[in-house]
């Protein structure tokens, strides 16, 4: 992906040194904040700061945190995976031809609104306490935000891109694969970077009732086994940072010159 | 590159376009209302002729020009392109479009490139190079359509139309976008162009200047529902001088034929400012109606 033109576009924005320097103070101020609150209120059942930080440290020893760390992954991963699998083919295919959209949209839109912990007590029921039913609760959780913008990407397509190709005489597969996929994929990408968030978001409550491994896992077990509330602010803290990370990781599927040109004020 | 076209038919006996007896409606808001359109269009368009087909906004010279290319079903009427009634859009003949149809996620060459599939990479590149090289565009090979200015992704556009080879080519005010300066000095390239590659270009445009610096023959419409009211024949050498008698004579010509003043600002006493697409400080003014 080289470039003829080099400066000038996005992806030659010079590093700022701000944009890391100002959340770190943002940070700094939060952690001062938190640390003077609990300090006045006197409570000894909310942690400092510090205490949160040996509990990290305690769970990395243990071999805990990695532990959960990767049980969390896993499931996301596979619950993820298979709505980007099945819900952005679907969702093209109800961009397409008006008729399917006519008759699934409606259908949607109903499943849509239900909170995936609403189907915690189904998914239960249908998968026991396995892997397969947080699986099943990320999987409904991140399929509807990704079917809904590969759905709204090939129906804001521009007209003039579709007569082109149609001018070129291009058959309905290659017109699939040069025209609607390449020009829906900057909205897709954006549809997928919610739905991971949405996604990380839900693992964590279904971890809390279905298993007993994960991060969700962690928060519920400290509390219940002697009130360790430095551990379940340890993993609050590592659901945010992990969050974080897989944010920075999807941004980074925006950066492609292929995809680009869809983000134009970025 | 040769002739897709290649028939026992010599091409050469067919007007490139014809069209009789043509009518467009489209459904009003209201049910049964029909919005007339177009109506009654005849015209031909000659093998290697630059016609121009101007009328005021909103006229339905685009529609028209959408129906030729395929892209819209008349109501009534034939179009022949080729001595072929025309059934949709065909590579044989290249729309250019007025929002740009350059795709913005491949890059210079691959947009150029986009109508040569079957042809091998070398074959590929060697068109893809000479017609960047016609435009201009050498050196901006990889750069994509969002590094570009209006008239270089234009340009972009054009080369892509050429380089498939058609026979004809359509252009929907593909300089409407653009600032003036540009604006003149894409026509002149197209003019080069045109003279060098021998393709019949029918060229919509609401602006009369356009038109009289590019085309051999002008079809003037009337408001809608619009009919080709008058088709005004350019007698004017290439390269076209902007000063002579001929040009601004014919200029004028059509000005009065879509029925406009050439002054602007009737009852004020200092001379009217040169506006774009209407006038020019030293040039005769003829009150005409």
């Amino acid at each position: 992906m080289s470039n003829a033109m080099g400066s000038g576009n996005a992806r030659g924005r010079a590093f700022q040194w701000s944009s890391v320097i100002l959340p770190v103070i943002v940070a700094a101020i939060g952690l001062l904040f938190w640390d003077t609150a609990v300090r006045i209120s006197g409570s000894d059942i909310f942690p400092r700061p510090h205490e949160v930080a040996q509990g990290i440290i305690q769970l990395i020893r243990q071999g805990l945190l990695l532990k959960y760390v990767v049980a969390s992954l896993f499931r996301v991963t596979w619950g993820f995976t298979l709505a980007v699998l099945i819900g952005v083919p679907f969702g093209l295919l109800l961009g397409w031809y008006t008729w399917a959209f006519r008759a699934f949209n409606p259908l949607i839109q109903m499943l849509r609104p239900i909170s995936p912990i609403a189907w915690i007590p189904v998914a239960i029921l249908w998968f026991k306490v396995t892997d397969k039913a947080p699986i099943f609760l990320i999987f409904l959780a991140s399929v509807f935000p990704i079917t809904v913008s590969a759905i709204a990407a090939v129906q804001n397509m521009q007209p003039v891109y579709l007569r082109a190709a149609r001018n070129f005489g291009l058959t309905q597969m290659q017109l699939f694969r040069r025209v609607i996929l390449p020009a829906t994929l900057p909205q897709i990408i954006t549809g997928i970077r919610i739905a991971l968030g949405v996604a990380w978001l839900v693992v964590v409550a279904a971890e809390m009732i279905a298993v007993n491994s994960g991060l969700g896992y962690l928060i519920i077990d400290a509390r219940n086994a002697g009130k360790r509330y430095d551990l379940v602010v340890a993993g609050m803290v590592m659901i945010g940072l992990i969050g974080l990370v897989l944010d920075l990781l999807v941004r980074q599927l925006e950066k492609f010159d292929e995809v680009l040109w869809g983000y134009a004020n970025r | 590159m040769n002739n897709v076209l290649d028939n026992s038919t010599p091409k050469q006996a067919f007007p490139a376009v014809l069209v009789r007896d043509l009518w467009m409606s489209f459904p009003g808001k209201r049910a049964g209302e029909q919005i007339h359109v177009l109506e009654r269009i005849n015209l031909e368009v000659r093998q290697g002729e630059f016609v121009c087909l101007v009328g005021p906004s909103g006229c339905g010279k685009s529609t028209l020009l959408n129906i030729i290319g395929g892209f819209l079903h008349c109501s009534r009427g034939d179009v022949m392109v080729e001595g072929q009634p025309v059934a949709g859009p065909d590579p044989r003949r290249i729309f250019v479009f007025q929002e740009n149809g350059v795709f913005p996620w491949l890059t210079v060459q691959e947009n150029v490139g986009f109508g040569l599939l079957r042809k091998s990479a070398a074959e590929r590149a060697a068109i893809v190079a000479h017609y960047l090289e016609m435009v201009g565009l050498t050196g901006f090979e990889r750069a994509y359509p969002r590094e570009l200015s209006g008239g270089m992704k234009q340009r972009v556009e054009i080369a892509r139309a050429l380089a498939a080879n058609p026979d004809i080519i359509y252009m929907d005010e593909p300089f409407g976008a653009l600032d003036f300066i540009t604006r003149l000095k894409m026509r002149a390239d197209l003019v080069r162009i045109w003279q060098s590659e021998k393709k019949t270009i029918l060229f919509v445009t609401h602006d009369i200047e356009e038109a009289v610096q590019l085309a051999d023959r002008v079809l003037v419409m009337s408001k809608r529902p619009a009919t080709i009211q008058r088709i005004i024949a350019v007698d004017l050498p290439r390269p076209r001088d902007l000063d002579s008698a001929g040009y601004l004579g014919t200029r004028d010509e059509i000005f009065s034929a879509m029925g406009m003043s050439l002054r602007i600002g009737e009852n004020v006493e200092a001379p009217a400012r040169p506006a774009h697409g209407s006038n020019s400080p030293d040039a005769p003014q003829p009150a005409r109606r």
